[in-house]
């Protein structure tokens, strides 16, 4: 009746499973509680959860991205805790529970929390940048959020209902075939990941299409701000890449649940086959999430060094190169399979020639602070923080693309410490940069700068305390994933290392206090005008936070840097004329994203667990759900001229405000 | 297990190239760090001696310069690459003295056996090896993809159940080392270590023989046992009855190990606690 | 120098040197958004023929292509799915020229041989599972059965599809929005119907002569 489900899924006999488990259960149901007691529920589901407007829903994916840094990094803590103690012992984790902690802290990391916080940025900050009301499709777009927050929920049930995939974040065959993985781990994993991968590429489908057809009035490609440049690239990475993961995980899928022999040992499975397909996706996946990063360093150092961003067309075309050549190296990532010579040579030149463009960027940005007026307000400190750690992190990435390095490497520590270098480095520090720098945008008031400095001072010294040793570890022929260890000289490495883990975990803390005391100062906080950080481009023309539809009139844009060029106008000339307001049509809320990905957790869930009858009635849900989206006769709503006016006229007064107290 | 501290000429050869390779880039990076600090610090706003100069986005000789500088830093790097990579190359024979040792390598859940097919004789976690031989390792999984990896003696390679790997290395001082196995394999992962001896010349046909004269015997029954997931804490050695056995192995003739058995497993470290009763 | 001479100039910034008038219309939104649907869904096929391509020799000494396939129900297929394509064809038309009869009369046909299809294509596979050729058999095998009935699970949901296309033109006429999601089940039905091509193709023509 309930398939493989018995009570022996729930881990009545492992503490740390269950009490988090029934801790983390408490507290939803205490915030449940609260919400509805207060009376929130209505504003929540009414403004929050059916809506298909792209600043809730960017809003949105963040807030999933940050929880889940919460409970990945919960974690990474246990990992450094476990390698800290566990010499010459078996630690606090057994191996059951270490494999699936550090499986759980990849998966987690990458799919649940660097992707859906580029992806929100994405979704808040682009349709602004370009001039226009919404992306190209906005109920898909919260069709998306919530397929992705699916994948995030039926992760986290894992932890308390059956287990986590034992095989590492990418789940290598044949460890992960039924034969070695018989639990429901891996199957946990496949139907996540399957779920939340056509969210992403719902995602990448919408920013595509946005940046391509969905431009205002004069912005030329060639007149986008960078972010758009490389959300274009980031997003077209997406859309090539995610059907490669979809089809390779559906393959094991097809092993696992039908005894197909795609990956098996036995009747001519490939493993070579898998390692090759998943880096296929794998390489172009770990550039979806840089160039996003790429492009917030761009915008935070050109507006807090008073230029415009140096070497523009440079900058765009070492974007494209990255994302056309993102795609041709991915053996790098098995340099070790055996390939011989000539393929892993001319992999790992193709793996250098990316370095090219990278550090096109690098040197652009350095220009960009040339001769600029630099405010170190804390978005600019993360872009500095970033410049120096990704350039080291970088400098291991070609190390290990080249072979015979990599052939001492491969799997080791040292390979461990390079990918958090770039992506903690990289990603993380451009995420937390994009975060600080459009929080005013997206809530009307600033993040506290005394609790941002710390926090980012924490982060910097506790990663490098982090990982460093780990460097040094990987030197001395450490491998990865080791639950316990003999070897003494490893020990006061991993040590210092847990060390700045907990230093990371006191620039998280501070992050919390940041969030907690900006709340409460607001007033104090508040962004009046809408254009805190005396920006260049055009979100900042816009209140903070901006009115649903964004712009009262779409902008006309003459050149790069648009909203500078507007803005300078306005100091000598003063505020243009009142624009000719004119009804506005925008789309109407819809649960659609909400219920379906109701029943794509059931079908999930289901799926796992092999209730059948569970999953035809998901599948019917979710075909009816559309159906009844397709269905409704009225999918947008007008605001009629009057009220659009009202509103900006209330940003218009601020803005003028703003002019006569600041006179150059 | 230090790679920085190479017992062989695959391991000094890999960590040249791995000192040369940072050296050139440190060469690029130290500079520019040293430039994001300056610029950073002399055009901070409160400096009046810095020039504003907002209208400074574009140079094209600066552009020629920073196009130049990762370009012609990748084009050496990737002259080192392309000749590392031939020169270096796992399948690729190493000269040494005296005879080649030919050891066959399975991979098992969660132990390394290696198969002398020549001395006919077989160990387990233990490799025992004369010093300045070329050593040519024939390399296959009984199981799961691992990485079969001596890190002072150089290259890893992977090993995979159905297929042969190649690795050729030399030990160069007599002594003692360690190996492990550098792909997580599952639950016993951790276990996978193995001693390697590096022996004198005359020393390895004394220890061929005493190990010949094993009580064990390894065959495709005993194989069977030692495929069951198991972690191994001795070092058992065996008298090698079928030298065809590797070929066996390899060719799927025995077929991979079985994996985690539901039901009681008296190999298994530890007992099976509640969730795993699900599985 | 204003921007309108700079237009008529031809500024060097504007790619193409025309201005960007600003964003595009729905439609062409929606068909562009769904192009780049369909180019990812190529990419996904992609990989099953990859796989395909690799595992083709690895029948664990089991049944290869060649003694498998028959030819005469892959052409009654191609001819069926072909043939759904031109009167999918003429549905559109009707469409455009809003013509309700000849609009439901073109998608029912185009269902039925679309359903003609399935149904060959599932007594192929039965017909295989029955002679000890299934899915598990070997890795070959594993391949084809997936890229063929990746294709064939798309033809389904693209039945489907179609019956709620009907459903709604009948329900509510051809209203912009509903001739858009045409515009896209149009694109989508076409799209199967070259992916056929290339699994006929690569699959049975070329397994065949092996």
């Amino acid at each position: 009746m309930l398939g493989k489900l018995t009570w022996a899924a729930i881990p009545f006999d492992q503490p740390i499973p269950l009490v988090t488990g029934a801790i983390v259960l408490v507290a939803i149901l205490a915030v449940l509680a609260w919400v509805i007691i207060a009376g929130h529920l209505p504003y929540l589901w009414r403004e929050w959860i059916t809506s298909v407007d792209h600043k809730r829903i960017g809003v949105m994916y963040t807030l999933l991205a940050s929880v889940m840094l919460l409970r990945g990094f919960s974690d990474a803590i246990m990992m450094r805790a476990q390698q800290a103690v566990a010499f010459h012992s078996q630690g606090y984790l057994p191996p059951e529970h270490y494999n699936q902690i550090f499986s759980a802290h990849g998966t987690i990391m990458i799919f649940f929390v660097a992707m859906p916080f580029v992806i929100g940025l994405m979704n808040l900050v682009v349709p602004l940048q370009l001039g226009v009301r919404d992306v190209a499709f906005p109920t898909l777009n919260s069709v998306g959020f919530w397929l992705t927050a699916t994948g995030a929920l039926l992760v986290n049930i894992s932890l308390v209902v059956g287990e986590f995939a034992r095989t590492g974040w990418l789940p290598y065959p044949p460890l992960s075939e039924l034969t070695y993985s018989p639990g429901v781990g891996v199957d946990y994993y496949l139907w996540s990941l399957e779920i939340s991968g056509v969210g992403t590429l719902v995602a990448g489908i919408n920013l595509v299409t946005t940046v391509l057809k969905l431009r205002t009035k004069g912005m030329s490609y060639l007149r986008m701000p960078m972010f758009c440049w490389t959300t274009l690239a980031s997003n077209l990475l997406i859309i090539a890449a995610f059907p490669i993961l979809t089809a390779t995980l559906a393959m094991l899928i097809l092993d696992r649940y039908f005894g197909f022999h795609f990956f098996t040992n036995e009747a001519g499975g490939n493993v070579m086959m898998f390692m090759n397909l998943i880096w296929a996706w794998g390489h172009p996946e770990v550039y979806i999430l840089v160039l996003p990063a790429f492009g917030i360093f761009s915008e935070v150092v050109s507006t807090f060094s008073g230029k415009p961003l140096f070497g523009y067309r440079s900058m765009v075309l070492a974007t494209m190169a990255i994302c056309i050549i993102s795609f041709m190296v991915w053996l790098h990532h098995f340099f070790t399979m055996g390939a011989g010579p000539n393929v892993n040579a001319i992999f790992g030149i193709a793996s250098m020639i990316i370095a090219v463009p990278t550090g096109v960027k690098i040197y652009n940005w350095l220009f960009t602070m040339y001769g600029g007026r630099i405010r170190f307000a804390t978005p600019m400190m993360w872009s500095i923080g970033f410049m120096v750690t990704f350039i080291l992190g970088g400098l291991t990435g070609v190390l290990v693309a080249v072979p015979p390095a990599d052939f001492l490497l491969h799997n080791s520590m040292f390979l461990i410490a390079h990918f958090h270098n770039v992506i903690i480095g990289g990603v993380l520090f451009g995420a937390f940069a994009g975060y600080t720098y459009w929080f005013p945008k997206a809530f009307g008031f600033r993040l506290h700068e005394g609790w941002g400095k710390a926090a980012f001072w924490l982060w910097l010294v506790g990663f490098y305390v982090a990982f460093m040793p780990l460097y040094a570890v990987g030197f001395l022929g450490m491998t990865r994933r080791m639950q316990h260890y003999d070897v003494s000289e490893w020990r006061p490495w991993l040590l210092v290392a847990g060390v700045g883990a907990i230093i990371i975990l006191a620039g998280i803390i501070c992050q919390i206090v940041q969030l907690a005391t900006s709340i409460r100062h607001r007033e104090e906080l508040r962004d009046v005008t809408g254009d805190p950080w005396d920006g260049r481009s055009l979100e900042w023309a816009t209140a903070s936070p901006p009115p649903v539809f964004n712009f009262a009139v779409m902008p006309d844009v003459e050149g790069e840097d648009a909203y500078w060029s507007i803005k300078l106008r306005a100091r000598e000339q003063g505020l243009s004329r009142e624009p000719d307001y004119k009804d506005i049509e925008m789309p109407r809320n819809s649960p659609t994203g909400f219920v379906c990905a109701f029943f794509a957790t059931i079908m999930g869930f289901a799926l796992i667990w092999h209730i059948w009858w569970m999953v035809v009635l998901g599948g019917i849900g979710a075909f009816a759900t559309f159906v009844v989206f397709a269905w409704r006769d009225h999918d947008e709503y007008v605001i009629p001229a009057a009220e659009v006016a009202r509103i900006d006229r209330l940003n218009r007064e601020a803005r003028r405000a703003s002019l006569a107290g600041s006179a150059p | 297990m230090n790679i920085l501290d190479p017992q062989g000429p695959v391991a000094a050869a890999d960590k040249a190239i791995l000192i040369d390779s940072i050296a050139i880039m440190l060469a690029i990076v130290v500079p520019t760090i040293v430039a994001i600090f300056a610029f950073a610090f002399w055009f901070r706003q409160s400096n009046p001696r810095a020039r504003y100069l907002p209208d400074f986005a574009h140079s094209g000789r600066i552009e020629l310069v920073v196009w130049s500088i990762p370009a012609l830093t990748i084009i050496l790097l990737g002259g080192v690459a392309w000749i590392g990579a031939h020169q270096l190359d796992p399948a690729a024979p190493v000269a040494g003295t005296g005879s080649p040792v030919r050891i066959q390598v399975v991979s098992l859940d969660w132990k390394w056996l290696f198969i002398y097919p020549e001395q006919r004789v077989a160990t387990v976690n233990s490799l025992t090896v004369p010093v300045g031989a070329p050593l040519q390792f024939e390399l296959t999984s009984g199981s799961v993809m691992n990485v079969f990896f001596i890190p002072q003696l150089g290259s890893m390679i992977y090993t995979m159940n159905g297929m042969v790997t190649h690795l050729n290395l030399r030990a160069d001082q007599e002594g003692h080392t360690q190996g492990l196995s550098a792909h997580f394999s599952g639950d016993g992962f951790p276990e996978m270590l193995f001693d390697v001896h590096v022996v004198s010349p005359l020393a390895f046909p004394n220890w061929v023989g005493e190990t010949a004269k094993s009580g064990n015997v390894l065959n495709a029954d005993t194989y069977k046992q030692l495929s069951q997931q198991s972690v191994e804490t001795g070092r058992p050695t065996y008298r090698l009855d079928d030298p065809r056995l590797f070929s066996e192995i390899a060719t799927q003739h025995i077929p991979p190990g079985p994996g985690p058995q539901i039901a009681d497993n008296p190999a298994k470290p530890k007992p099976e606690s509640g969730a795993a009763s699900v599985r | 120098m204003t921007d309108a001479a700079l237009y008529r100039q031809g500024d060097p910034r504007l790619l193409g040197g025309r201005p960007h008038e600003g964003p595009a219309s729905k439609r062409i939104t929606t068909g562009y958004g769904f192009w780049i649907f369909l180019l990812s869904d190529i990419v996904m096929f992609s990989c099953f023929f990859a796989a395909y391509a690799v595992l083709l020799g690895q029948t664990a000494d089991g049944p290869k292509g060649a003694e498998l396939f028959d030819l005469k129900s892959v052409a009654a297929e191609t001819a069926l799915l072909l043939l759904s394509s031109f009167t999918c064809g003429l549905a559109m038309i009707a469409a455009d020229v809003r013509n309700a009869l000849w609009y439901q009369i073109g998608m029912a046909v185009t269902c039925l041989l679309g359903l003609g299809f399935l149904a060959l294509e599932f007594r192929e596979f039965a017909e295989l599972v029955s002679r000890g050729a299934g899915p598990t058999r070997s890795a070959f095998l594993s391949a084809f059965f997936t890229l063929v009935g990746c294709h064939g699970a798309h033809v389904s949901a693209g039945i489907l599809w179609l019956l709620t296309m009907m459903a709604q033109v009948f329900a509510k006429g051809f209203r912009a929005d509903i001739m858009r999601r045409l515009l896209c089940f149009a694109l989508f039905w076409h799209a199967l119907d070259i992916i056929w091509v290339a699994i006929f193709s690569v699959v049975y023509l070329l397994g065949s002569a092996a």
